[in-house]
């Protein structure tokens, strides 16, 4: 399908109002992550509104390019993003974690189409978006491409390597990994925690291509999407160096935000130091 | 007797009855799957030849994939690839699929609901000598309590091609349960097998009889029974064995209507006692006709290495012991 062309400030708006509609989502919810969904709205609006073939009318079309999304509690960001694309009415994000929604605190496939596969375990997810690549490149033999949004707390479990040897091996140049490196998991920094570096190398050492680029800059998520496409024989690693609660001040940098919404008050000056940085972009811009 | 319908093999009582492992069964109806069904893909964790994987990796070398030891990749691979619209089969030992990457399977195929299909190998103590590392005795349980998930326990080589060619056209998750050991053929082509429903391969004489019993076996211990069933009726005692390769959905109606004749219960599994195919039966029985139930199987402990008739024999899961427990149960029946 056609798509429409957003100008970077456009994109740059949009990704703001998904962060003002995640601190919604959350305090609607009472529960859930805040940092994680905040790090990526950059990233996730980049994929719906100027990187994937996707069409929002029709979740299921074959020829669209897939994202999985691994660190399935970082939801509320796809949502928001799938909201703001039209797949369902930004009416329904208030639903989120609620009883009957189809906005599961972890996502899940049967619940809502377009959320491709259910995710929350971490660590399954770059098998499942290779699975799906080996086919279209293999056995299909078709053009649609897949992402994989990761954490870097994910990177951890044994099964993402597993993956990652077994794209590598068969040069799965139709799977772009998107590793969120925001520095934090629920126990604390993870760095401390269990140390990823180097971790550009351990990618190029399993046979990816690897990009390093500042996560909240939408123009460079657009290009390491381009400079992916046009590699041949070789998987790419987007290296997203994220801030978690991007936007937030008091949220920011901080591994305590990983994991729990803000409080009403909280979610008050969260708003208002969100809209403030929307009238920027347009201000500045124009 | 001999059930006519069943059309069993003539000799399977004889002394010298065929034997052939039920894995070769999986790897015949992995090709006859891939034959009919050009979306079916098998993906094998380094034992192609061990769970016969080979015969479809030779026969449709694009459509086979080779993990490497990585059981817990190969089940979400395998979910992404369903969702891509493909009929997957995992192939691997049971211990380690479904045993290790369970939460993968939990996850990506059964909560999922994805169309992937597990072969789990080398299930039951008869393994042998690999000791019990390799001897997966809780893969029924670790199957059969998820959700959208479908079990099945093929009694011989021929069983095991069908139901493998058959659980490609079920569009669920299913567990196919598997064995290394050659183990005779009871079953012919011209034998029923219809996913789900179970068949009585003995009928009783006379039932309801007082000295009447039901047997319900899964997997080549059926054979067991079936032997059983021949010695029992020497000493009058009547027994039905019926053929329960399905453990997920039972086949509620065949079995509660052996056992409103008989009023008693014998089950018989390669299998931990617990969780297994003998604990679905009495879970359904204890809601619909509950009666005195003798379990068969291994009761709580690992396997060892051994002989599998050694094993078969020091676990007490041969014929003589089924006998004693139709003898035990007997006396329980109210």
């Amino acid at each position: 399908m056609a798509k429409k062309q957003y100008s970077l400030q456009e994109l740059d708006k949009i990704a703001n109002e998904i962060r003002q509609d995640i601190i919604r989502m959350l305090l609607e919810a009472g529960s859930g992550h805040s940092a994680g969904p905040l790090g990526m709205a950059d990233v996730f609006t980049a994929l719906y509104f100027a990187v994937m073939n996707h069409d929002p009318k029709n979740p299921d079309w074959e020829e669209r390019d897939r994202l999985i999304l691994s660190n399935g509690h970082i939801c509320p960001v796809r949502y928001a993003a799938m909201a703001r694309a039209g797949y369902f009415p930004l009416e329904e994000l208030k639903t989120l974690r609620k009883f009957g929604s189809r906005l599961q605190g972890h996502p899940e496939r049967k619940k809502l189409p377009g959320v491709e596969t259910t995710s929350g375990p971490l660590g399954s997810g770059l098998s499942q978006a290779a699975g799906m690549a080996y086919v279209a490149k293999y056995i299909d033999k078709k053009n649609w491409r897949v992402f994989c949004a990761m954490s870097d707390g994910e990177q951890e479990a044994g099964q993402t390597w597993e993956a990652a040897m077994f794209a590598g091996k068969n040069k799965l140049n139709n799977l772009t990994g998107i590793i969120d490196r925001n520095n934090i998991q629920i126990d604390g920094y993870v760095e401390d925690i269990m140390p990823l570096e180097p971790l550009r190398a351990k990618y190029e050492a399993f046979n990816w291509n690897v990009i390093e680029i500042d996560g909240h800059n939408i123009e460079e998520i657009i290009d390491a999407c381009s400079q992916a496409k046009a590699t041949q024989e070789k998987p790419t690693c987007i290296i997203a160096h994220t801030i978690p609660g991007k936007g937030v001040s008091f949220m920011e940098n901080k591994f305590e935000w990983h994991g729990k919404p803000p409080k009403p008050e909280e979610a008050k000056t969260a708003l208002r130091e969100l809209r403030a940085i929307g009238v920027k972009i347009t201000g500045i811009r124009e | 007797m001999v059930n006519p319908k069943a059309y069993l093999a003539p000799e399977v009582f004889a002394k010298d009855v065929k034997k052939t492992p039920t894995r070769n069964g999986y790897g015949e109806g992995l090709v006859i799957a891939g034959e009919k069904n050009p979306n079916v893909v098998v993906l094998c964790a380094d034992l192609s030849e061990s769970t016969r994987s080979e015969y479809f990796q030779k026969k449709f070398p694009e459509r086979f994939v080779e993990v490497g030891v990585a059981e817990q990749n190969m089940a979400s691979l395998a979910a992404g690839m369903a969702l891509a619209g493909k009929v997957p089969f995992i192939s691997s030992y049971a211990t380690f699929s479904p045993g290790r990457n369970n939460e993968q399977i939990r996850t990506t195929i059964a909560l999922n609901d994805v169309n992937v299909k597990i072969g789990g190998a080398h299930a039951g103590i008869s393994v042998g000598p690999d000791g019990a590392t390799h001897q997966a005795l809780e893969d029924i349980a670790l199957m059969r309590v998820m959700p959208n998930m479908r079990v099945i326990y093929p009694c011989d080589a021929i069983e095991a091609k069908k139901a493998t060619a058959a659980a490609a056209e079920i569009e669920w998750p299913v567990y196919i349960r598997l064995a290394r050991e050659a183990t005779p053929v009871i079953t012919t082509e011209k034998t029923p097998f219809k996913f789900g429903k179970a068949e009585i391969f003995w009928q009783g004489k006379d039932l309801p009889a007082q000295a009447g019993v039901t047997i319900i076996a899964s997997g080549p211990l059926l054979y067991e029974a079936l032997l059983a069933a021949s010695k029992l009726q020497k000493q009058g005692i009547s027994a039905e064995v019926i053929n329960n390769h399905t453990i997920k959905p039972l086949d509620q109606k065949t079995i509660l209507a052996s056992v409103r004749k008989t009023r008693v219960v014998v089950t018989v599994e390669e299998h931990q006692v617990a969780g297994g195919m003998g604990s679905a039966v009495v879970e359904m029985l204890a809601k619909n006709f509950p009666v005195p139930v003798e379990m068969i199987g291994v009761q709580d402990r690992y396997g060892e290495s051994g002989k599998p008739d050694e094993l078969l024999e020091a676990f007490g899961l041969t014929a003589k012991y089924i006998i004693q427990a139709v003898k035990r149960a007997l006396r329980r029946k109210r």
